[in-house]
């Protein structure tokens, strides 16, 4: 039995709970077991999740759920496994993966594999990959132990919707809490946050001040794209810290990456190389960024910025 | 009050990173090796701050062989006051943080940090381990962290965001940047780490049954493809003729 933990946020399931249930039910298939998931707080449609391959959820609805607690989520989900005898519980890299992930596996006694990008299966026996040295290489894992709790990084593997509708088993007891109190949650609104963007447009110090953000913000929101920064950038104050990606601040890995004005020093690169298609425009033809990069455009970025805007406001128009 | 904190050692972010033994083993042959960043400049720059302002002691642990002691030489020099070295191979998060806790056990601290993940296996697992181990509670990715006669207001990185979080000690926390600013050992730390104490204990049991198969390096990229500045209707039409993305 393979169970999943399928997060939510405002009370809808998240895409990584529907990318971590497609892969869990196709591993189920092929290892002739199930696959059943768990959502714990407020959520409106559980069910939706059968469309993903999962036949079963169960729902602990109770107020005392509806915010992350390390204690209350780990006494749910060890609750529930030890109860349906789950062989591998799987969660979501996130920053509730990062924290429950090690906690999980020592209480239910289980090996345990984090940041993960794929499963596969093969003579009976489930092998993990998973991307070591920011990157730079894979790792294949296997286990011996009869538990092994896991978890992927968002935006890993493929994905469609299919049909039907899951069973929903409902339970609503209260769960005690730690005593960590939440005082506040600030979170900016309106963009997908950028460990799970699939598009993110990026600049860095070529861009010359904060003033000039204007033609990098047109092209995100012609894409639709999240807005993201390098090191110096965020360093001095041009865009905020949450903006950062790179090795010391967020790793991220969208399908398109678009990097303006950024040379491409290691310890970014250490953050983005997971992007599946890697945009660059420098106008130094030396920029070490051109070697990592699928496209590459040499030229002055506040010309070809404004006119790749224009294209994709014409590709737009016409598909 | 007391602090742990948990120092690991990592090839340093430009090594070259190639295996042997038939693709089981990173080759550590002629590679420059560091204390994990997030370590060295969150997790026990932090520690340093809060002994300066409310007294006690901070000890480093670090699991793995003799070869490591420069490591923690290096983070006696920043100002830890002593350093554990638990003399065993650190074969996997499991492993190293069943030695921080049964360590933690013995001598009691109020705050137990580690760094966010290591460079090389960024696994983010040992500092949620220990805290279970502990049955404590944990803050991962913590960028911000104040402290008053036993009660922490820390900020926690989450996605798009932050949650600020009100806790008591004991806790374990996970070192992101913004917790602290990195320090550059001095010439007088450096002297005073020779004589501070590294003192050397023996592993307690704890196994996992997992192993690495093998590891692969990516699949090359292939050269870059350029496109006139002047034609960004080309770039548009390869994302979405060619690369399918759009």
């Amino acid at each position: 039995m393979i169970l999943v933990f399928a997060e939510t946020k405002d009370g809808k399931l998240k895409k990584n709970a529907f990318e971590l249930s497609s892969l869990a039910s196709k591993i189920a298939a092929e290892l002739s077991t199930q696959a059943v998931a768990v959502v714990v707080g407020a959520c409106d449609q559980p069910q939706e999740i059968g469309k993903y391959g999962i036949s079963k959820v169960f729902h602990y609805d109770n107020s005392s759920l509806n915010d992350f607690d390390d204690y209350a989520y780990r006494d749910v989900i060890i609750g529930l496994a030890e109860e349906i005898g789950a062989h591998l519980i799987l969660l979501s890299h996130t920053a509730i993966g990062k924290a429950l992930c090690g906690r999980l596996s020592v209480r239910y006694k289980a090996d345990c594999i984090s940041a993960i990008n794929g499963l596969s299966v093969e003579s009976g026996q489930i092998k993990y990959i998973k991307p070591v040295f920011s990157g730079k290489a894979f790792a294949h894992y296997s286990s011996s132990a009869e538990r092994v709790v896991a978890s992927l990084i968002p935006n890993s593997v493929s994905f469609s919707a299919g049909e039907g509708n899951a069973e929903v088993e409902n339970r609503s007891d209260a769960v005690e809490r730690s005593a960590v109190e939440i005082i506040k949650r600030d979170v900016i609104s309106g963009t997908v946050p950028l460990p799970e963007a699939e598009l993110v447009v990026s600049a860095g110090r070529g861009m010359k001040g904060p003033e000039n953000w204007g033609i990098v913000d047109e092209l995100a929101d012609i894409l639709g794209a999240t807005t993201a920064c390098s090191r110096p950038v965020s360093d001095t104050g041009w865009r905020p810290h949450h903006e950062h990606v790179g090795q010391t601040g967020i790793a991220i890995r969208p399908n398109l990456y678009i990097a303006i004005g950024i040379s491409g020093a290691i310890q970014h690169l250490a953050g983005v190389n997971n992007s599946k298609v890697i945009v660059v425009i420098n106008k130094d033809a030396e920029a070490p960024f051109f070697k990592a990069a699928d496209y590459g455009v040499c030229g002055d970025l506040f010309e070809v910025v404004p006119k790749l805007t224009e294209a994709f406001k014409r590709f737009k128009a016409e598909n | 009050m007391n602090i742990l904190v948990c120092v690991s050692k990592t090839p340093d972010t430009t090594a070259k990173v190639d295996f042997i033994g038939d693709a089981k083993k990173y080759n550590e042959e002629g590679k420059q090796f560091i204390m994990n960043p997030y370590d060295e400049w969150y997790a026990l720059v932090r520690a340093m701050e809060l002994k300066e302002s409310n007294g006690g002691e901070v000890t480093i642990i670090n699991v793995g062989p003799a070869s490591n002691d420069p490591i923690l030489r290096k983070g006696l020099a920043i100002g830890a006051d002593k350093a554990i070295r638990v003399d065993a191979e650190d074969t996997d998060a499991f492993f190293v943080a069943s030695q921080i806790a049964a360590y933690a056990v013995d001598n009691g601290f109020d705050l137990i940090f580690c760094g966010k993940e290591t460079i090389d296996y960024n696994g983010s697992l040992v500092g949620s381990m220990v805290a279970e181990l502990l049955n404590q509670p944990f803050i991962s990715y913590a960028s911000k962290m104040e402290y008053t006669d036993g009660t922490a207001i820390v900020n926690r990185d989450i996605e798009g965001g932050i949650e600020v979080l009100k806790l008591k000690t004991p806790f374990v926390l996970s070192a992101a940047k913004g917790l602290a600013e990195q320090r550059i050992p001095n010439m007088r730390g450096i002297m005073m780490a020779k004589r501070k104490p590294l003192d050397v204990i023996p592993a307690v049991d704890a196994g996992s049954g997992l192993s690495i198969e093998k590891f692969e390096l990516p699949a090359d990229k292939g050269s870059v493809k350029m496109v006139d500045p002047n034609d960004m209707d080309e770039l548009v039409r390869l994302l979405h003729e060619e690369a399918k993305i759009i």
